[in-house]
């Protein structure tokens, strides 16, 4: 089976002023068809950094962009920008956190929808009206004739979030980035979303990446996880793999320090600590001042990220000696 | 659990005045008939979806509002008749934590100004026992001295958030209503606030309100929870029970709606359609649009609020029959 999407070494680095900061180091993973991948990590651990690296979409201060993303074998940051357009909101598509920055105020969600139609294939305005209709019946939008002529602030914010995916999915790509598709909705709503995002999926065969820092959605959404934490791949593993046997001690960390339905505890396991400045990474393994595990070996010594056996990677001494 | 009450509500109403698109006026019921009772030294959760009404509620308890209707006891004297003194003291007895750490601090000051306000506001203390004070604080929320000299964009998320928590708690306050108070933070610093809050309440014996969407965060959090919807609380009950057996069908929905790790999701329940607006609530019980289980009767009869097993509560017709 060939991978769908394959990151190789990505480096990328923001500039401040004079100086510049590394953001993403060494990062590298697999998407294969068919596949939902999640990436979990808290706030500045550069999961959307790496999205946006795909889309080709990083911010002027990213000045130092080096490694491979090979989409179905092809470098995507070797393509001219006309080419990338071919590939961009075509074959690969995003869905973003908040619905409402992400949409054009003063067009209506029809025209939105039609647009990224008529902007990747032939279609006329009416052929491109007509497909629009038919990706908000399928999106679960309620009576999508008056919704195509309304504005998006008249709309609440899952709908906002259906007419992002029905753009994403306007043109059938073949891999869907979804960055913090439900953050900003409501539980209820939450709930709508994600299943309406597995059975799109399972009808269009796409591969789908999941950008979320909420551990809940990965399990009930992911085949496989990749933490990420200052930049770095941690941890990849099988979700189902990765709750019941965490290896890197920061996983270990994320799921104590969830409050879990049901099951009472008096305390939280909290990780103490904060996440380093990125510009200020310490010594060692980037985790090590928050571990409870670390050694000294920890403090001065960059780990590297191996694979086990069974295709699951970490990036901690101390797992490398417990698995030999 | 103390047979003294701390607050009592009786019939509580917000509603506020609108413009709705086109200039026309409504009504928006924000709050809309609560009886309520705190007991000292809990936690009392007040969870819901946004627009129903939970912070209203909140600001509601601390004086805030200028209710439109019912009445609301704070130690047996009703606060909107509080004037001069005796409201300067309710004032230092009950607090607020906000939810986004950032917007509630002054950018233009440095933390130990921040914390100077409580004293400063009601006269209390000399200089010199003010600093030594702020420096006890500091200790109790688990700040570094140093942070006192910084302003608030010098700090991290959770750094933050101590500073409220430490301005909260300055007073000795009897009260703190905590407005979704880890909303904003990374799951690592979410679990580190949580614990200092509960460390804190036992130190000082405080009551507090947790209002928050998020109900693994609340049932972890609180000893009693009440579930709101469309300004109304639709059940309430200890957490165990809430949990346990949930008798509202919304409850049931919330609950199913939260993607867990380790649950198979495979029959959740997903409600359809949005939250009603807060200005049009629909007639009988509100939350019958969206209710898997509506009859006729929910569409004209507003259920009350009864109790269905010992302190167990719900605003359901059905109660615990629906979906067996």
């Amino acid at each position: 089976m060939e991978t769908l999407l394959e990151i190789k070494k990505l480096n990328v680095a923001f500039q401040y002023g004079k100086s510049s900061t590394q953001v993403i180091s060494d990062l590298s993973l697999t998407v294969n068809p068919n596949e939902r991948l999640g990436i979990v990590g808290e706030s500045g651990s550069g999961k959307s950094v790496t999205s946006l690296a795909v889309m080709r979409l990083l911010p002027e201060k990213a000045v130092e962009i080096s490694g491979e993303i090979l989409f179905k074998g092809q470098d995507i940051l070797k393509l001219s920008e006309s080419e990338m357009q071919a590939v961009r909101g075509n074959r690969i598509s995003m869905i973003f956190q908040e619905p409402m920055t992400s949409l054009n105020p003063i067009h209506t969600c029809g025209r939105q929808i039609a647009e990224s139609v008529m902007l990747h294939s032939n279609a006329t305005r009416k052929e491109a009206h007509i497909r629009a209709l038919e990706l908000l019946e399928q999106c679960g939008i309620p009576s999508p004739e008056q919704r195509m002529r309304e504005y998006p602030h008249q709309l609440s914010g899952g709908m906002r979030q259906r007419i992002m995916i029905a753009i994403a999915l306007a043109c059938d790509p073949e891999l869907l980035i979804a960055d913090e598709p439900t953050t900003a909705l409501d539980v209820t709503i939450q709930a709508q979303i994600l299943e309406l995002m597995k059975s799109l999926r399972k009808d269009r065969n796409m591969g789908i990446i999941m950008i979320t820092h909420d551990l809940g959605i990965v399990y009930d959404f992911c085949d496989r996880v990749v933490v990420v934490y200052t930049g770095e791949v941690v941890e990849s593993a099988p979700v189902t793999k990765l709750f019941s046997e965490p290896l890197h001690p920061y996983t270990e960390g994320l799921i104590g320090a969830l409050p879990r339905l049901g099951t009472r505890t008096d305390r939280l396991e909290a990780v103490e600590g904060m996440v380093p400045d990125a510009g200020n990474m310490p010594l060692g393994c980037h985790f090590s001042p928050r571990c409870k595990y670390a050694s000294e070996r920890c403090g001065q010594e960059h780990p590297k990220l191996i694979t086990l056996r069974d295709g699951r990677q970490v990036r901690c001494f101390q797992a490398e000696e417990r698995l030999g | 659990m103390n047979d003294k009450v701390l607050v009592e509500m009786h019939d509580v109403r917000q509603h506020f005045p609108v413009r709705k698109a086109g200039g026309r006026k409504a009504v928006l019921y924000a709050v809309n008939g609560i009886d309520l009772t705190i007991f000292p030294g809990e936690t009392l959760g007040l969870v819901g979806e946004s627009g129903c009404g939970k912070s209203t509620l909140g600001k509601c308890v601390l004086g805030l509002h200028k209710l439109s209707g019912g009445q609301i006891l704070f130690e047996n004297n009703d606060i909107s008749t509080l004037k001069g003194e005796a409201l300067k003291t309710f004032r230092r007895k009950v607090q607020l934590i906000f939810q986004d750490p950032s917007s509630s601090l002054n950018p233009r000051r440095r933390a130990e100004e921040i914390l100077t306000d409580p004293f400063a506001i009601h006269g209390l203390l000399t200089p010199d026992e003010r600093r030594t004070r702020i420096r006890e604080l500091c200790d109790m929320v688990g700040l570094s001295q140093n942070y006192l000299g910084r302003y608030a964009h010098e700090m991290s998320g959770g750094q933050k958030q101590r500073i409220g928590i430490a301005r909260a708690i300055a007073l000795h306050p009897q009260l703190i209503v905590c407005d979704e108070p880890v909303s904003a933070l990374d799951v690592s610093i979410q679990a580190q606030v949580i614990n200092l809050l509960q460390d804190l309440q036992q130190q000082l014996g405080m009551t507090y309100v947790f209002i928050s969407h998020n109900l693994s965060v609340v049932e972890h959090c609180c000893q009693r929870i009440g579930v709101m919807y469309l300004g109304r609380i639709v059940e309430l009950a200890s957490s165990e029970e809430l949990y346990r057996e949930p008798l509202h069908p919304y409850t049931q929905a919330l609950i199913s709606a939260i993607p867990t790790i380790g649950e198979n999701t495979g029959n959740r329940i997903t409600l359809s359609g949005d939250l009603p607006s807060p200005t049009s609530p629909p007639p009988g019980c509100t939350f019958h649009t969206r209710c898997p289980y509506a009859a006729d009767r929910c569409r004209e009869e507003i259920p009350e609020l009864t109790e269905k097993a010992p302190g167990h509560f719900a605003a359901c017709h059905y109660a615990g029959e629906a979906g067996k």
